[in-house]
């Protein structure tokens, strides 16, 4: 079905992208897998990329040689989604940093989607702006945001990447090049090619460049840490704050052997860690009373609701000195342990506690470690299961156990399987046993008329 | 064991900018606040206070709204705070603030140690702790990383001197600065905040101490002569090295020990 990567193709991409080709043990072996490193697969050969017409031209030679193309950007995926599992062509993107545009006007800045998260954020904050999704990886690139859909911190008040995308520019499999979307702010033309090609993994096409919103930005800022005494308790507040006046930009909920599993990793104590079970809750705005206003209001709910303190972050060293450890949960969990898997699942916000509540109940019922966090407000879990020494016929029945009692779980609340990490090849079986045969029929559909031949990220996702 | 903490109220911001014309500070939108290493400070305090008990009491010079630093220092933990605040105290350098808050400390009854922190992130001098201690006469140690012991008399600590980590008991009543990143310091607390009672807060005009002469305070008190005021020059100084893995690996080992980074 698919041609191996021969030594004339090689020739053709050497001359295409001279100095840029590597084929063999000259790449490095960070590419066979993603940070997960759950999937598996070694590119025929590695090309970096660094303009639009680039990618045109390896995607209309490899389509014309029916050469499998898998996009990857900072290899920062979850779920194997960046990983050459047929072989053929890994098309590197992480040299595609330019801002093109900062238009002031339609607040909008328009990039290669190469750049980093981190990168997009400075650059914006300099200038007085701010682009509001926020997922926790500040090294993954936009690009990897948009195949994801990234959702992030701020999603409960400011949305995730497909709320900020206005326009991309997208290389077809066929090697076309098309834009999607503009910069309006409305849009009733047509079918939604935009918002169709977010969230699609690299299967439809490789997204090159992104205009994206920009919000000028916020003034002030204060965040509030609020311990209680049980999971419970913390999570059953959170829909109360969601019915409260106010949307605080980010709700997230951790548990204390999260944050000592942190504290270990950065070497550095978390400013409270005595409580069982915390929310970590942001309010911003564009004064400083507003902005206290806010943060009162929910304050006074959560002791209203059993809270046992609420502590207040409003300087830059505080807000680093909590900020920095919910960053690091992820690598902290993973540094606990000899091997790990994870769950983003994602479930109406009521039945977050319930959720959370379950996944207790699963950990002791299959004999896994099961730690969390995540994203209260927005009903986005992340679940990890730790392997913490078994050997590998334990682990994989245990977790396929586990994975398969969550996302029935997850199913039976009204649920979904990814909120933000995507399917890639990891989550492909839960996602056909929650959405049906039917519905990943017509996902296919859709991928024979963007991609007939089937080229683009094989094997993932449908 | 009583201790007193000497904190300061400083710009919101700590990349506080300077007029190249004026010399004057560009004052940051984002106002005030406490100075970020005397949290250390408070932090080792609050700690001692929870190991041996009595009191942490916190003091600062500056003006009026400088009463919303010693509240927050309040909402962490400490006990009661004092405020010197006069406008015969303004444009005071580094002797005559440090004299200003001796003389304020001998008010606030009595103190078995002064904690400060290592700087301020706005005058950024280091002096005015080891200079309160001369005032008061009493021994003081700088760069403290640790507070390893409390007895009857004395105080055992740790202190990161230039090419040595030095443990040196010293006697009581002294005043030692903490070095920054030393702990984790705690957060205001919302709870302590709504139950606070403002009385907690004890206001001292140069009519209060126990030296009320105006000469040695303020500008009048003051040796000092700014003839400038201009920003620093950003270093952007890089070490690059070339080498395998390993040799790149030892190399870097090797400079963060050098530079106690770890």
């Amino acid at each position: 079905m698919f041609n191996e990567v021969n030594k004339e193709d090689l020739l053709a991409l050497q001359k295409m992208l001279p100095g840029r080709v590597f084929d063999g043990r000259q790449i490095n072996e960070d590419y066979y897998h993603d940070e997960l490193g759950t999937a598996f697969g070694v590119p025929d050969v590695l090309v970096k990329v660094l303009s639009t017409k680039e990618v045109s031209d390896v995607m209309g030679y490899a389509c014309s040689r029916s050469i499998p193309v898998v996009v990857r950007g900072s290899g920062t995926g979850l779920v194997g989604g960046a990983v050459a599992t047929h072989g053929g062509i890994m098309l590197d993107t992480s040299m595609m940093k330019k801002v093109l545009e900062l238009d002031e006007n339609n607040l909008t800045v328009t990039v290669q989607t190469g750049i980093l998260l981190m990168e997009l954020a400075a650059y914006c904050d300099e200038r007085g702006f701010q682009y509001c999704p926020d997922p926790g990886e500040k090294s993954a690139t936009i690009g990897g945001n948009i195949s994801t859909n990234a959702g992030g911190m701020r999603a409960m008040k400011y949305g995730v990447t497909r709320d900020a995308v206005r326009a991309i520019t997208v290389v077809l499999a066929s090697g076309e090049i098309m834009k999607f979307g503009s910069k309006v702010v409305k849009n009733s033309s047509g079918y939604d090619l935009k918002d169709l090609i977010i969230g699609s993994e690299g299967t439809l096409g490789v997204v090159t460049e992104a205009t994206l919103k920009i919000i000028p930005k916020p003034e002030y800022a204060i965040s509030i840490l609020v311990p209680f005494r049980t999971m419970k308790d913390a999570i059953s507040t959170v829909p109360k704050i969601i019915r409260a006046q106010v949307t605080p930009v980010a709700t997230e909920y951790m548990s204390q052997d999260v944050i000592l599993f942190a504290e270990e990793y950065l070497g550095k104590k978390f400013p409270t860690h005595a409580s069982d079970a915390y929310l970590l809750l942001t309010f911003d705005g564009n004064t400083r009373e507003a902005v206290m206003h806010d943060m009162e209001t929910i304050a006074d709910l959560c002791l209203e609701n059993d809270a046992i303190d609420v502590f207040m972050i409003d300087t830059e060293e505080r807000s680093a000195s909590v900020w920095s450890a919910r960053s690091a949960f992820l690598e902290a969990i993973k540094g606990s342990t000899d091997q790990m898997d994870e769950c983003d699942v994602v479930v109406p916000r009521s039945r977050v506690a319930d959720f959370i509540l379950f996944t207790h109940e699963v950990a002791k019922n299959v004999g896994l470690r099961i730690p969390s966090f995540g994203h209260a407000g927005d009903g986005n879990l992340h679940i990890y299961l730790c392997r913490d020494g078994l050997d590998d016929k334990q682990w994989e029945s245990r977790k396929e156990k586990a994975f398969s009692m969550m996302y029935e779980k997850s199913k039976e609340m009204g649920g979904l399987v990814s909120g933000e990490h995507g399917i890639g090849l990891d989550k492909k079986k839960y996602l056909l046993d929650m959405l049906g045969e039917r519905q990943l029929e017509l996902m296919r559909g859709i991928k024979s008329v963007f991609d007939p031949k089937g080229i683009l990220n094989p094997g993932k996702v449908i | 064991m009583n201790i007193l903490v000497c904190v300061k109220q400083v710009p919101g911001s700590s990349n506080v900018k300077v007029d190249e014309k004026t010399g004057l500070l560009i004052r940051p939108k984002k106002g005030n606040k406490l100075n970020p290493y005397d949290l250390y400070a408070i932090e080792a305090a609050l700690v001692l206070k929870e190991q041996y008990g009595g009191s942490v009491k916190v003091l600062t010079m500056g003006p009026p709204q400088a009463r919303d630093v010693l509240e927050e220092c309040l909402w962490m933990g400490c006990d009661e705070a004092y405020l010197i605040t006069d406008r015969a105290f303004g444009g005071a350098d580094v002797l005559a603030t440090s004299y200003t808050i001796s003389q304020g400390i001998r008010k606030a009854g009595d103190i078995d140690l002064i904690i400060c922190g290592k700087q301020t992130t706005d005058g950024d001098t280091a002096q005015v702790g080891a200079e309160t201690a001369e005032h008061l006469g009493i021994p003081h140690l700088s760069n403290v990383t640790g507070i390893l012991e409390v007895d009857e008399g004395s105080v055992l600590v740790e202190a990161n001197q230039e090419k040595m980590i030095v443990k040196q008991r010293i006697k009581l009543p002294c005043l030692i600065c903490m070095d920054s990143e030393v702990n984790t310091p705690r957060l205001p607390s919302y709870r302590r905040r709504k139950t606070t009672e403002e009385t907690l807060v004890h206001s001292l005009t140069l009519a209060d101490l126990e030296d009320r002469n105006p000469e040695h305070y303020g500008l009048k008190g003051s040796p000092t002569q700014v003839q400038k005021v201009f920003p620093p020059e950003k270093s952007s100084s890089r070490i690059l090295e070339n080498g395998s893995s390993e040799e790149l690996a030892d190399k870097l080992n090797r400079l963060l020990s050098d530079r106690k980074f770890i």
